[in-house]
């Protein structure tokens, strides 16, 4: 466990250091990018636009930016471009939104797709099968944006049933903070409900042929119980590995369409912001905070196999 | 006379598949009684394991069909509701499947797993009560150490443990009717002994019956009281184990016997092997299914041969075969693969 431990934290330092490297990097080579112009306005003279190169280190060597940068990331004294805001702490304040967004979206989708992927895979080829998969397919392929703005109309702006737009916080309104949300959670969620469903279902069929559910079968247990003790058992661990990776991503900011339509002041709203305005900051943030959720993750799962299936052991 | 566990009478079993229907098991009458060992012997693809499987009601699915009638002490089973079913399976009767490996599952410990079986059909058994029970009985097939094996998972036994481990599971309730579908098939050869000792102390200790499928004439000689033999679906000769290992009726019993190597005669310089394969039971061949791979064949071989008794002082030796007793004898001898020295046994 220690070891697992040790090489987990080394492999995510150098997958921290590879991701700013790569994310800074960027910015090297795109053509119009300018940020001291960004910064001193479009009405700008070039004097001024001198000045805050100098100032803010623009005209120093490729290396010398990355690492003053990285310096002032990690003493927490970073600012963004855009509104000289203050990325970590900006970052900090936004995290909950997210988490309150992204939490319960994960964990209706996981549990909307293991109902509806165990049923198609009971009824497999009947009616109510056909009809999951249908919606299924139909849930995945819709882009977020176009569900998001659909739910919105229809019910927010056109029926009025839920609020159109906007964010209260768990702390001082529970029940506001989920009646905002609803709507964001299933623009979220559904998508991961159609892929997860299917993924979950075809899981399931493979394992039901398996010679240790004929045993279980033949021991005399109930359908049911050979269903859930054995056939589900065994098909979720791969949608394990699918859960973790989309969890930390949305962590880490990847609900950025659904902050922005939903008016939601998480850090994905924040990062949408940032990558409009090539504000490289932020978004060099995000990035990093987005891949150490990745690598926690990982880790976070790789544990939980570990308890899942005896035959799998904690390596690096 | 012994009390009688099973008859099952003109068993059919068919499944639709893409390419048509797979008549997997097309009329097969045997009973079994109390404390006798019958061996259901054919190759891969014969129906033994699908008529064993269908009296548990493992073989039923939406594309398969039955007819015929399978009774467990009067009881039918092939049209019992699920629920009666699962009263029956594990409980009444139990089977020990071919692959060890995997047949348990993954994730559960042994002990666990055979506490699941205890449980089943018995709620009131406390789960300690189970374990006990299930340590006792891991202790009965020769697992050593029981008590702390039962905490182990299945990837941490041995493939003859897992086996006996399988067996433990099968004998937890004491079920009347015990079915080894090729039970040593996927072990090692010392490993196989071993299975079978554990398998004949189970004959000589309980008074199950049990129903061995297997193709490995070897193990039938060493434990059966009767033995079947199946070919394409069909019962070709079934008889007792002296009837069949001394005077087999049957051209293709004849093949299978011929095809074993025997401690009691000279090696031969090259194993004699059955030519051809076994037909499709799609389209199955007319008449007897053995014909056109059976050297003897004559015109009457296009109707189907009842499976009757031939030989007059034996009355429950029964095969399907057109050819008369005499000149099978003849015939038998001419092909020059069966001994019939009575002495040898």
């Amino acid at each position: 466990m220690g070891r697992f431990i040790v090489r987990r934290t080394l492999s995510a330092a150098a997958l921290l250091f590879a991701t700013s490297v790569v994310v800074f990097g960027i910015f090297e080579v795109i053509p119009s990018y300018n940020p001291g112009r960004a910064i001193a306005g479009r009405n700008a003279t070039p004097q001024t636009v001198a000045i805050v190169n100098k100032k803010f280190g623009f005209n120093q060597p490729f290396y010398r930016q990355y690492l003053n940068t990285m310096k002032l990331i990690f003493t927490g004294q970073i600012v963004d471009y855009q509104d000289q805001l203050n990325v970590v702490s900006e970052f900090k304040s936004r995290f909950p939104a997210t988490l309150s967004l992204v939490i319960p979206a994960a964990l209706i989708w996981l549990i909307a797709a293991i109902i509806l992927g165990s049923v198609s895979a009971l009824r497999a080829g009947r009616f109510a099968d056909k009809a999951l998969m249908v919606m299924a397919i139909v849930g995945v392929s819709i882009p977020v944006f176009l569900l998001g703005a659909v739910l919105l109309y229809l019910l927010a702006y056109k029926l009025t049933i839920f609020p159109n737009t906007g964010y209260v916080s768990l702390t001082s309104n529970p029940a506001q903070w989920a009646y905002y949300l609803i709507l964001p959670w299933f623009s979220i969620a559904l998508l991961s409900i159609g892929f997860y469903s299917r993924v979950l279902r075809s899981n399931l069929l493979d394992m039901v042929n398996e010679d240790f559910v004929r045993t279980a079968k033949a021991k005399g247990l109930s359908q049911q119980r050979v269903f859930r003790r054995h056939v589900l058992r065994n098909s979720l661990m791969p949608i394990l590995t699918m859960f973790g990776l989309d969890f930390a991503t949305l962590l880490g900011g990847a609900a950025l369409v659904t902050e922005t339509l939903f008016n939601i002041p998480g850090v994905g709203q924040y990062e949408a912001t940032a990558i409009g305005n090539l504000d490289v900051p932020p978004i060099l943030v995000g990035a990093m905070f987005t891949a150490f959720f990745v690598v926690l993750f990982g880790a976070l799962i790789d544990v939980v196999y570990a308890l899942l299936d005896p035959r799998v052991r904690l390596t690096g | 006379m012994a009390e009688r566990l099973l008859e099952v009478e003109d068993l059919q079993v068919s499944f639709a598949t893409e390419d048509g229907v797979v008549r997997a098991v097309d009329g097969v009458t045997f009973t079994l009684d109390r404390g006798e060992v019958l061996a259901i012997v054919g190759e891969s693809g014969s129906g033994k394991s699908v008529t064993s499987m269908t009296l548990m009601g493992l073989t039923r699915g939406p594309n398969a069909r039955f007819a015929g009638s399978a009774k467990l002490k009067g009881k039918e089973l092939l049209t019992a509701s699920e629920e009666d079913l699962q009263h029956i399976r594990g409980a009444e009767i139990a089977m020990i499947f071919q692959d060890p490996i995997s047949s348990l599952s993954p994730v559960h410990r042994i002990g666990d797993q055979i506490v699941e079986q205890i449980r089943a059909h018995d709620k009131k058994v406390s789960k300690g009560e189970a374990f006990d029970h299930a340590v006792e009985l891991m202790e009965r097939v020769g697992i050593p150490h029981a008590r702390a094996r039962a905490r182990a998972f299945p990837h941490e036994f041995s493939g003859g443990m897992r086996q006996r481990a399988m067996i433990a599971m099968a004998l937890s309730l004491s079920p009347s009717v015990l079915i080894a579908d090729e039970p040593t098939t996927a072990l090692d050869v010392t490993i196989q002994a071993q299975i079978l000792a554990e398998v004949k102390t189970l004959k000589e200790h309980s008074d199950s019956g049990i129903i061995f499928v297997t193709h490995d004439l070897g193990v039938v000689a060493d434990i059966a009281d009767r033995v079947i033999v199946m070919y394409a679906g069909r019962v070709v000769e079934q008889g007792t184990l002296d009837e069949i290992f001394y005077d087999p009726q049957h051209p293709y019993t004849w093949g299978l016997l011929g095809s074993v190597t025997r401690m009691d005669r000279d090696p031969p310089k090259r194993l004699p092997s059955i030519p051809g394969l076994p037909p499709s039971l799609i389209r199955a061949p007319r008449g007897c299914h053995f014909r056109p791979r059976c050297p003897h064949e004559f015109e009457r071989c296009a109707e189907v041969p009842p499976l009757e008794a031939r030989v007059a002082e034996a009355p429950d030796h029964l095969d399907r075969c057109w050819l008369e007793v005499e000149d099978k004898r003849t015939r038998r001898e001419i092909e020059g693969r069966i001994g019939l020295v009575r002495d040898a046994a």
